[in-house]
């Protein structure tokens, strides 16, 4: 169905990581935790206030809130 | 000969269960020259020989961007450690891979411990280790910290190991970058470029990473050297940009990890399962996280550590209180009157036992904030309120500091202050160091319950809730404002891994409790004890002149003359059973009613006094007369000192912080005081300076005085500004 932005998944939802768009000490953070194109990924959850969001990546759990989200592209089936 | 190992590893990898399982007791807690970066050191004594073991501050990456990253970079560097072991998550191998490939390309020698092995398993990680081994071309080893598995193993492959040259890994960050490097290195080799510090092809990777730090180092070195690689690095740039939409530092991350998945494919790993599947961790996550449940279980928890820390550090700290009462009584029997007798009790012994005061406090609030931090429940606070506090410049982690300082009133900020350590982002732990002292402490809580008790009698309950709201509100917004002022800039990205929960080990537990709180004995002691005698002496210097001292001991006598001998006799003899008689009582009454004149008239006379006196001018603005500016200055030693000097400045003589009903009918019916006087003060005492064991704790944990400085400065300024608006916006209306 194409390539949206991970703030936009549902929880439960899975996809493989298609672009990662930041440079930068945020692009570095969220690249080295494994964020990179081809991982496959499945949103966890989300926090009481829906910001940040909770993902599984490479078989453990990472946060990060949506702003930082916004920079992650993402291929859902 | 001893070797020395340094313990590298991601955050959470069990890093320093490992370091705790080789060294045992025999380690100590520093810092890194000039950082607040944290440097444990150990020795490790074994059949195989002696080994000096460095734990690394955990990282995942190795780039210039974190203050923890360039401290472990610079000790390998500098100090060439004789082996590195990168302690590894066997259950996530990959991402930890990620730190171990960067220590290869920098050529340093290294040994992998594949850790939590027991984990893996169970989740169904089916790792064939050498190949792995053969692969990386180094020694990896099966190890279990939590159970002091593979150690021996372990000790064993580094001997064996030391000594022998390591080959820099080489990667292929694909045509054009490995071009690039190509010839870079050539450049950075014939010009032997930092070659001394790094391998060549290092450093032109860190060229194309824009890494600041080398790129300073460069300039200072060769400048020629250095504009020529920059300029190979922005060509590329600018290249990747127009062709592919990217930049080298993206490109060289997706590499490293395509480099770290084509490894782990050459059957090295076999999941049985799907690894993204939940695993037990997820499903306590799905309640403890909850939209509705999470909030709740969370408040649940925060009260449950205040109880544990406010109640049960209660006994020894009364244990303590006793032992300071008796030595000081027994000072006071031994020692002859006067000054000397003043200096040992008011300023060492209520020093010494000030700073002891609190290690109950700090030990039991650790014990409790490592569990949380150890189990992985800490991450989960952080995770559910960072909303929150990212509206005021915070970040989540802010959260334990802030209740634990009395964002629930009764904390304390000196373990709040030190709280604020399990915060890894510099400006928001700076903001939070600097605004937790507004929460309300244990030892406001008398100012409050005085003020209160005297003046808002009708509404204690929502007087009280209001000071909460206000001290709550006040933090937040004042760190919004120095987030948005003197410590400004971009938030630090909150991308963070939700560890899996784990039940902390006692051991873990019990040795980084004792850290911080013999950190605290040692390096705030000493400090606090100088500032306690200042104080004492501020309070005491300079002393009523002689005439003055014999006009009041001519009133004591003429009281004593006019009494009858035998009422004399029944004050100054041994006390009786039933109590004394009534002439008895009001001589005694009309004695201590001179006392109390005598020592306040003597803390007018000090320089406290004198200060306070001078200030009345500006002071009267709030509301505040010379008396309640010397409780104030009082209140520096400690918050709840504000009610016993207020005694003194009353001629009460010491109050009890715990009996101030006299007190309470004292200012109520003294001139000047009323409502909006006692609002004011309240005011000024949630904001006002935090007392001086709080600044020496924030001047620590900052590493600068500059910080400490300010806190005062800042702070009082803020309370004097909002205690003279109170007053008279207060005075215009009622």
């Amino acid at each position: 169905m194409g390539i949206i932005n991970l703030r936009e998944m549902r929880v439960e939802q899975t996809g493989v990581v298609a672009a990662v768009k930041a440079s930068g000490e945020m692009g570095r953070r969220i690249r080295e935790m494994g964020l990179v194109p081809g991982k496959k990924i499945r949103v966890q959850g989300r926090a009481p206030l829906l910001d940040p969001v909770s993902l599984r990546i490479m078989g453990f759990t990472l946060t990060l809130r949506n702003n930082e989200a916004d920079h992650v592209q993402v291929e859902v089936a | 000969m001893s070797t020395a190992i340094a313990l590298a590893g991601n955050p959470n990898s069990g890093k320093t269960t490992l370091f705790n399982a080789l060294t045992g007791a025999r380690q100590h807690v520093g810092n890194y020259p000039g950082v607040t970066v944290e440097k444990k050191q150990g020795t490790c004594v074994s059949d195989t020989g002696t080994f000096e073991v460095i734990d690394l501050p955990g990282t995942y990456s190795l780039t210039a961007y974190s203050l923890e990253e360039v401290v472990a970079r610079d000790f390998l560097v500098n100090e060439k450690p004789d082996m590195v072991v990168n302690i590894v998550d066997a259950s996530n191998l990959e991402r930890n891979l990620y730190l171990s490939v960067q220590f290869l390309e920098m050529g340093i020698p290294v040994c992998l411990a594949l850790n939590m092995m027991d984990v893996a398993d169970k989740r169904g990680i089916k790792i064939n280790v050498d190949k792995l081994s053969q692969l990386i071309g180094i020694p990896v080893i099966r190890t279990v910290a939590r159970a002091g598995r593979g150690k021996t193993e372990l000790l064993e492959a580094v001997s064996a190991r030391v000594g022998e040259p390591p080959r820099p890994l080489k990667i292929s960050y694909g045509a054009d970058i490995d071009r690039a490097l190509d010839e870079m290195e050539d450049i950075i080799s014939s010009a032997d470029f930092l070659t001394g510090s790094y391998p060549a092809r290092w450093i032109a990777l860190k060229y194309l990473e824009n890494d600041e730090q080398i790129l300073e180092r460069g300039m200072a070195q060769n400048r020629g050297v250095a504009v020529k690689l920059a300029d190979i690095a922005s060509r590329l740039a600018g290249h990747l940009a127009a062709t592919q939409d990217t930049h080298p530092e993206g490109m060289i991350a997706d590499h490293r990890y395509g480099f770290i998945n084509a490894l782990l494919k050459q059957n090295v790993v076999v999941y049985a399962h799907d690894r993204n599947r939940l695993q037990r961790s997820d499903q306590i996550d799905k309640v403890l996280t909850n939209r509705f449940f999470g909030p709740m279980i969370m408040v649940g928890v925060i009260l449950g550590l205040y109880h544990f820390t406010f109640t049960y550090s209660v006994l020894p700290a009364q244990w303590l209180e006793v032992l300071f009462e008796w030595i000081g009584n027994g000072a006071d029997a031994t020692l002859p009157g006067g000054l000397l007798k003043s200096l040992v009790i008011s300023g060492l012994i209520d020093g010494v036992g000030g700073v002891l005061g609190f290690v109950p406090l700090i030990m039991f609030m650790f014990l409790g904030i490592s569990f949380l931090e150890d189990s992985g429940y800490l991450a989960r606070m952080a995770f559910m309120l960072d909303r929150v506090f990212r509206m005021f410049g915070l970040h989540g982690s802010s959260v334990m500091a802030f209740i634990v300082s009395g964002g629930i009133a009764g904390g304390c900020a000196v373990p709040g202050v030190m709280a604020a350590r399990t915060l890894k982002s510099p400006k928001e732990r700076l903001a939070t160091l600097l605004t937790v002292p507004f929460m309300n402490c244990g030892a406001k809580l008398p100012v409050y319950a005085l003020l209160v008790a005297a003046f808002f009698a009708e509404n204690q309950a929502q007087v009280m809730l209001v000071i909460t709201l206000i001290s709550w509100v006040g933090a937040l917004l004042v760190a919004r404002l120095l987030r948005s002022t003197i410590i400004r800039g971009e938030a630090t990205p909150f991308v963070m891994e939700l560890p899996p929960y784990r039940l902390p080990t006692i051991r873990g537990l019990l040795t980084h409790t004792w850290e911080r709180t013999w950190q605290y004995m040692k390096k705030a002691g000493t400090v606090i004890l100088g500032i306690s005698i200042l104080l004492w002496a501020m309070m005491t210097f300079p002393r009523l002149d002689e005439a003055k001292i014999s006009e009041f001991q001519a009133k004591r006598d003429t009281i004593l003359r006019a009494a009858s001998t035998g009422v004399v006799a029944e004050i100054d003899g041994p006390e009786r059973q039933g109590g004394l008689s009534a002439p008895a009582l009001v001589l005694k009454e009309s004695l201590a009613t001179v006392d109390g004149e005598e020592a306040q008239a003597g803390l007018k006379n000090s320089a406290a006094g004198r200060i306070g006196v001078a200030m009345e001018g500006v002071s009267g603005l709030a509301g505040f007369d010379w008396r309640t500016n010397i409780a104030l200055v009082g209140g520096f030693a400690a918050k709840e000192v504000v009610v016993s000097t207020l005694g003194t400045a009353y001629s009460l003589g010491e109050v009890d912080p715990e009996e101030t009903a006299s007190l309470g009918d004292r200012l109520r019916s003294a001139p000047g005081w009323g409502p909006v006087t006692a609002f004011s003060l309240i005011i000024f005492t949630i904001f006002y300076a935090p007392c001086f064991v709080t600044v020496v704790c924030i001047a620590r944990e900052t590493g600068s005085w500059k910080w400490a400085g300010f806190s005062v400065i800042f702070n009082t300024a803020l309370a004097f500004g909002l205690s003279v608006l109170t007053y008279q916006v207060g005075s215009a209306i009622f």
